[in-house]
C-alpha cells in the first residue's frame, strides 16, 4: 500500500509546480494618443526618474528608495487648491491641487535593473494604497486593499460583490491611480 | 522458572509502519492539491522579484504568460547569456510577442478574449529595455491589461 502511494507521490512531486500567481496590476496606455491636448501644470505633475545604476531623481532632486513612498503620499495628498476636503497634506501652493488632478510620471533608463523598477512600482502603488486605506478606514472601518481583494475574488457571493463595487469605485474615485509612464529614454 | 524469565534490556520492538500508507497518502493530497501541472518547462532563469502591493491572479484561463531571463546552463552556449524571451516552449524575438499575443488570444472563448491579462514573469537581474519593447508589442496589439508577477515579500530586498 506505502509503495503504490510512494509511487504516486513521486508523480506529482515531478509533473508539478507550485503556481505563483499574483503581482502588480498594471494597465498599458492605448497606442493612440488622445483627442484633445489637455495643458497640464507643472506642479501637478511627480516626475520620477530612475538611472541604469538604480539612483533615483524625484522632484530634480536625488532621493532615496526608502523615501519615495512618503514623498509620494505627500505629492498626491497634498490639495493644495483648497477644493479637497478629505486630504490632511500641507496644502502647499506649489505641489499638487487635487488628488484628481495630481499625476505621477515614472521614467525608466534601458538598462535599469527589473528589479528596481519593480521596487519603485511597488513604492507608488504603495503610496495610493496607503491613502486609500485610510479614506476607506474613514468611511467603511475597513481597509481598501481587504475590499478590493474581496470584491476580486471570484468566490465571494455576488450580492456581496455588488455592495462592494459601489465603495471600491468609491474609494478610487478619491484617489484615482494616475501613474504614466513615458517612452524609455536611450542615454 | 522460565515462564516469568525477563525480557532483556535494549531489545527494543520494531517501530511499526503500520500507519506509513497514512503518512504517505496525506502527503500525497497535500501536493495533489496545491500544486498544478506544468505547462511548460521553463528554459531561463526565472527568479522573479519581490513586491508587498501585490493582487492575486484570478481565474487562471484568462491568463497569457510570457517569460523572460536568461537562458539556463544547458541552453547558454547555444543561446548566450543576454536575457531573452520565451514563449511556450520555445525562445522569441521581441518582434514575435505580437503575433503570439494574437495567436493565443484566438484560442480563447469568444467572450473571453477581451478580459485577458497577460502575466510577464520576468526574471529580476534582466534590463528594462527588453521589458520596455515587449511593452510596446502589447500595445500595438491592444492587449493593455499586464501583471507583473512577484513573489510576495518585502520589496526593498530586491535591492541586495
Amino acid at each position: 500500500m506505502a509503495d503504490i502511494a510512494f509511487l504516486l507521490l513521486i508523480f506529482f512531486l515531478v509533473t508539478t509546480t507550485i503556481e505563483t500567481d499574483a503581482g502588480l496590476d498594471r494597465m498599458l496606455p492605448p497606442m493612440e494618443p488622445p483627442e484633445d491636448n489637455v495643458v497640464i501644470k507643472q506642479k501637478n505633475i511627480f516626475t520620477v526618474n530612475i538611472n541604469k545604476n538604480g539612483q533615483l531623481l524625484v522632484e530634480e532632486e536625488l532621493l532615496d528608495l526608502k523615501g519615495l513612498r512618503k514623498a509620494a503620499m505627500d505629492f498626491l495628498d497634498n490639495g493644495g487648491d483648497g477644493t479637497c476636503n478629505y486630504c490632511k497634506g500641507a496644502r502647499d501652493e506649489s505641489s499638487s491641487d487635487n488628488p484628481t488632478k495630481a499625476i505621477i510620471s515614472l521614467k525608466n533608463d534601458r538598462e535599469t535593473q527589473y528589479s528596481t523598477y519593480i521596487t519603485v512600482q511597488n513604492e507608488l502603488v504603495g503610496a495610493y494604497n496607503e491613502l486609500r486605506n485610510r479614506e476607506a478606514q474613514r468611511l467603511f472601518n475597513r481597509n481598501f486593499t481587504e475590499m478590493e481583494a474581496e470584491y476580486l475574488n471570484p468566490e465571494t457571493p455576488s450580492r456581496i460583490r455588488e455592495e462592494l463595487k459601489d465603495k471600491v469605485k468609491q474609494i478610487q474615485d478619491l484617489f484615482p491611480q494616475k501613474l504614466s509612464e513615458a517612452q524609455t529614454s536611450t542615454n | 522458572m522460565a515462564k516469568f524469565n525477563k525480557k532483556k534490556d535494549g531489545d527494543l520492538p520494531a517501530v511499526s509502519t503500520a500507519s506509513l500508507p497514512d503518512i504517505v497518502f496525506m502527503l500525497l493530497f497535500f501536493f495533489m492539491t496545491v500544486t498544478v501541472m506544468k505547462d511548460s518547462s521553463l528554459m531561463v532563469d526565472n527568479i522573479l522579484p519581490n513586491a508587498s502591493e501585490i493582487k492575486k491572479l484570478e481565474k487562471k484561463d484568462r491568463v497569457i504568460y510570457i517569460y523572460v531571463g536568461k537562458p539556463t546552463s544547458q541552453y547558454q552556449k547555444v543561446f548566450g547569456t543576454e536575457p531573452k524571451i520565451q514563449l511556450n516552449d520555445k525562445f522569441a524575438n521581441v518582434s514575435e510577442v505580437g503575433d503570439y499575443i494574437l495567436q493565443e488570444r484566438a484560442k480563447k472563448p469568444q467572450e473571453l478574449q477581451n478580459v485577458l491579462t497577460t502575466a510577464l514573469k520576468v526574471d529580476k537581474n534582466a534590463n528594462m529595455g527588453l521589458i520596455s519593447d515587449i511593452k510596446q508589442q502589447l500595445r500595438e496589439v491592444n492587449a493593455l491589461k499586464i501583471n507583473y508577477t512577484t513573489f510576495e515579500g518585502d520589496a526593498f530586498r530586491n535591492l541586495q
